[in-house]
């Protein structure tokens, strides 16, 4: 058994256009679904029985199937109802919904943590429901559950691995494309799941950065 | 061309889907028992053995499934044992499915309170008796909902010992779509059969977590 990872690295122009790629997709994603979790929180929330019912239906069915087969669906079963959608975008559509389902229950559970007082002194301050869903509440319940969606955007990006099975053209691709070029499987997946274990890392601290200062944090 | 009825690819899927459910439960049962060895490991405060579990987790956390599945595919033949998918797919949900039951348990154990170790240890029971007979039926109780939402994410997780060419319901789909040129109704089913494993599961774990809430 002899590892050869100077053949496979001589890829490099590969592994980082992947690797581009990637962050795009999660970058593109990550704000997406959150928003659409927020959105279907409130739906949950607020709405009436219909709404609530077809948002707690599109939430359990995207947290109850594997994320291939939402992948597979979309990609290869939309385009008999006449929906054509390129890999990419699939993938992003994908991961947006895949996050968006996630991201609802985590920022409902924060919402309902929310301590009534403060609604009622929002209230009497006599703004209306929009401006204390997005000044009073949303902010602080963002806040407690961060950590959660955090690490469901970190499971979101580590899942876009999956994305090159429709052939988009992320990192794992490249993983997949080397190995067949270059015959060294074992340490195209090695490299590439080092990237993915530092990219999870650094997304991490980047979100904690991020979080308090443009998400949650107070506004002045 | 082969044709197929409604009944004939509803036949095929269910015939697969055993097969996702057996490695759902193969990955269960081996990685329960190696995340109950990593746990007591880490809690018996070896030198070093905080920080290797640690690792251990963070690396299986912080890596994509489908590397560790190429990578267990490819690293056990390169170290010359005969795989197959089956005994790659069962090796790596094993080691997936232990990082993560490491984790939650490890959350459930430190949430006894302290003056539980210590009123055992007074006690003069030993490290063993301490787990067996004090801490853990008490983070068992705490245990039981995550675990079980836990395993919702490892029958997804079979999902992706497709691309290995493991032949569960994903890959039955696939392979059926192939050939019937019919992508929407086959992996419509195939997420229906998903849901009707992994929702009652999840109901169970939301209800288990309720009914604890009030206690805690």
């Amino acid at each position: 058994m002899t590892m050869d990872f100077a053949t496979v690295l001589a890829q490099w122009p590969m592994f980082l256009k992947g690797l581009a790629l990637t962050a795009m997709l999660t970058a593109i994603a990550t704000p997406l679904g959150v928003a659409l979790g927020v959105a279907c929180a409130w739906m949950r929330l607020n709405a009436g029985p219909v709404p609530r019912f077809v948002v707690s239906a599109y939430v359990e069915v995207f947290r109850n199937t594997p994320f291939i087969i939402q992948l597979f669906f979309l990609f290869f079963g939309l385009p008999s109802l006449g929906l054509r959608l390129s890999p990419e975008t699939a993938s992003i559509l994908a991961m947006t919904l895949n996050l968006g389902a996630y991201a609802c229950e985590q920022v409902r559970a924060g919402i309902q943590a929310t301590p009534r007082g403060q609604i009622e002194a929002a209230q009497s301050l006599a703004m209306d429901r929009w401006q204390i869903f997005t000044r009073v509440v949303l902010p602080p319940s963002l806040g407690r559950v961060w950590p959660a969606l955090t690490g469901q955007i970190i499971l979101v990006m580590l899942g876009s691995a999956v994305c090159s099975q429709i052939s988009t053209e992320e990192i794992s691709y490249a993983a997949n494309l080397i190995s067949s070029r270059t015959f060294r499987s074992f340490e195209a997946y090695i490299v590439v799941t080092l990237i993915y274990l530092g990219l999870a890392i650094m997304l991490r601290q980047l979100l904690n950065w991020l979080g308090p200062r443009f998400v949650f944090g107070r506004r002045r | 061309m082969v044709e197929f009825s409604f009944w004939d690819i509803a036949r095929h899927l269910l015939l697969a889907l055993r097969w996702t459910v057996g490695l759902s439960l193969i990955a269960f049962a081996c990685g329960s028992v190696l995340a109950l060895a990593l746990l007591v490991l880490r809690l018996s405060k070896l030198p070093g053995a905080i920080r290797a579990v640690a690792c251990y987790v963070q690396v299986f956390q912080g890596t994509p499934l489908l590397m560790q599945l190429f990578l267990i595919y490819f690293g056990l033949a390169m170290l010359g044992v005969d795989t197959s998918p089956l005994l790659a797919a069962s090796v790596c949900l094993t080691l997936y499915a232990s990082a993560y039951l490491c984790d939650i348990w490890r959350g459930c154990v430190e949430s006894v309170p302290k003056g539980q170790w210590e009123a055992s240890a007074s006690l003069a029971l030993s490290f063993g008796e301490q787990l067996r007979h004090v801490i853990l039926p008490q983070a068992m109780r705490l245990g039981v909902a995550p675990t079980a939402g836990f395993m919702v994410q490892i029958i997804k997780g079979t999902a992706l010992t497709s691309v290995i060419g493991f032949v569960e319901v994903t890959k039955a789909g696939q392979l059926i779509a192939n050939a019937t040129f019919e992508p929407f109704l086959i992996y419509g089913c195939v997420a229906l059969m998903y849901f009707a494993l992994c929702f009652p599961l999840s109901l169970w774990s939301q209800r288990l977590e309720r009914r604890l809430r009030p206690a805690s």
